[in-house]
């Protein structure tokens, strides 16, 4: 005790007190150096990609310089139709996309709310699940023809089950105290459903959403590579027909661009609408 | 006036029995607290009045009528997580207020009722946060308020103030005894403070393990209740009392030599 009181006249400098480090587990990293950091993993792809083209090492067949997949695009975007190849293939995403949603969100709330309905869905989502989307192609062919509901037939098969169980996950999340509280205040089954389960477990959910849209790319182009004859996954395969590999570049090039666009929106809009989620 | 009735009642989980022959009323306006060594069985007892358990057989009633479910005449508080994140603190108070239960409810009243359980409570200046925003106590508050906007005849809490520190739930404590007052309801209150149980209730209490069973009842006969009330000798006296036959029941009694033997290494 006396020792303690007799340090309380000494008088210190303040010495400044460190932030904590970027490098503690969990330990947190400010905006602009999160920004600079990720900008600087693209400039070193960029960059080493250049320097393999232009050390002129690998043959251009093999991998056309950034310059050359650059004109590529300029040519492919003014004489040809990168846009509607674009366009096409946005509107299969987000129609395959749309119609495994519109099944998966209902369905996966049922699960997650009973256990017979877990029951009969879940093993055979499961199953369902392994099963491979890419193989069921030739019997899609076969069934929907060539038309645009193969293509989205195609995605559906790929995201949908994906989809249910995270889902049905989500919910399951959901803390049993919530809904328990709904109900010693008389909340009905409906209820607990409408104004508890769907709405806590909502952020959870449009993360699911964000991530099988990424699913969803990968499924239309193995679509578009064996039945269309338009669409960014057919201009893959054409080019690769006469040897344009800056052409296939631009293409995944093109899907990359938009994956990083929607899946930056997509979080963006999920900090406003769920800001009490903390990340 | 209300009273709850719990007789015979026993418990099995599939081959393990929790709770045997449990007996007890509670009446409108009084505060009984449940006390015990961990596992005897109150959140299960308590869960089982609440409806979010069912009893393995025995008598539950409120005013001669069985309970065979959750309803919104005995509302419950739970330790944590329970308030809706998405909701601002007036909306979650008012949760109650949407559902069908409550249909045809005079409205205005409802609105008074909800801005006077805000003031009640301290809640009126945060009325538009959202619970994130809120510290542990304050969303206790919430909670508790959002159960008697139900206007339950009876009030179930487990263990609500466990996750608060020792200052916050001293105010917590002065509140509660003055929402009893206001509200009129019966309260039945799970704790393992016993400390808490004397200072709030009119009755402890004991459950004691292997199975779950009633040990002991205490009528606490004091005073009216003030912090300083907690230094008084027939406080303490209470106090000493029911820790004691706690740890008698608990079949944990502290081996001090096998602790010897451990420091001796
Ligand atoms: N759903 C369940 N299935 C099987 N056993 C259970 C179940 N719920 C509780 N039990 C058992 O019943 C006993 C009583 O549990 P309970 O949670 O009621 O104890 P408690 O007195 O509230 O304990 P604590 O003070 O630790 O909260 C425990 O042994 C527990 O393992
Ligand atoms: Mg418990």
């Amino acid at each position: 005790m006396g020792q303690l009181s007799s340090l309380e006249g000494v008088k210190t400098k303040p010495k400044p007190v460190a932030p904590p480090s970027s490098w503690t587990v969990r330990g947190t990293l400010s905006k602009p150096l999160y920004r600079f950091i990720a900008l600087t993993s693209f400039v070193l792809l960029l960059a080493s990609w250049w320097s393999v083209t232009a050390s002129g090492i690998v043959d251009p067949m093999f991998l056309p310089s950034p310059q050359d997949v650059v004109s590529q695009a300029w040519n492919w975007a003014t004489t040809d139709n990168l846009f509607t190849d674009t366009g096409i293939s946005i509107y299969r995403v987000m129609a395959g996309f749309a119609i495994s949603a519109l099944m998966a969100v209902p369905l996966g709330l049922y699960i997650g709310a009973f256990q017979p309905v877990r029951a009969f869905f879940e093993p055979l989502l499961e199953f369902s699940r392994y099963l491979p989307a890419v193989a069921f192609v030739p019997l899609v062919l076969l069934w929907a023809g060539i038309g645009e509901s193969s293509k989205i037939t195609v995605i559906w098969l790929g995201t949908f089950f994906q989809m249910v169980l995270m889902i049905s996950d989500d919910v399951s999340r959901v803390p049993m105290s919530q809904i328990e509280a709904a109900r010693t205040l008389g909340a009905t089954n409906g209820e607990v459903i409408r104004k508890v389960l769907l709405r806590s477990a909502m952020p959870g959910m449009f993360d699911t959403l964000r991530l099988t849209l990424g699913f969803a790319w990968t499924y239309l182009v193995v679509a578009e590579m064996v039945a269309a004859n338009s669409g960014l996954g057919y201009a893959i395969l054409q080019s690769q027909r006469f040897l344009q590999t800056d052409r296939i570049f631009v293409g995944i090039i093109v899907i990359g661009i938009i994956g990083l666009i929607t899946d930056q929106g997509l979080r963006f809009i999920h900090r406003r609408l769920f800001p009490w989620v903390k990340k | 006036m209300s009273t709850l009735l719990v007789s015979h009642l026993n418990k099995r989980f599939g081959a393990f029995e929790a709770l045997r022959d449990i007996n007890l009323t509670l009446q409108s306006g009084e505060f009984v607290a449940l006390v015990g060594a961990s596992g005897c069985g109150k959140s299960t007892l308590l869960r089982i009045v609440g409806g979010l358990e069912t009893r393995s057989n025995g008598v539950l009633e409120i005013d001669g009528v069985g309970i065979t479910g959750p309803g919104h005449d005995r509302a419950m508080v739970f330790q944590d997580y329970s308030l809706y994140p998405w909701l601002s603190v007036i909306e979650n108070v008012r949760f109650c207020r949407g559902l069908k239960a409550y249909r045809g409810q005079e409205a205005n009243e409802a609105v008074r009722h909800a801005d006077l359980l805000l003031e009640l409570m301290g809640l009126t200046r945060v009325r538009n946060s959202r619970p994130d925003q809120l510290s542990g106590g304050m969303r206790q508050r919430v909670a508790i308020a959002r159960a008697l906007m139900a206007q339950p005849d009876f009030l179930l809490m487990d263990e609500p103030f466990g996750a608060l520190d020792t200052q916050t739930r001293e105010v917590m404590h002065d509140l509660i005894l003055h929402v009893k007052e206001v509200e009129k309801s019966g309260i039945l209150f799970v704790t393992h403070d016993v400390e808490e149980a004397v200072y709030l209730a009119d009755r402890v209490v004991v459950l004691a393990p292997h199975p779950g069973h009633i040990d002991s009842v205490w009528h606490i006969d004091l005073p009216k209740r003030t912090q300083d009330l907690k230094l008084a000798p027939e406080f303490l006296h209470y106090k000493r009392e029911i820790t004691q036959r706690i740890r008698a029941t608990s079949g944990m009694v502290s081996d001090l030599s096998v602790l010897a033997a451990l420091a001796a290494g």
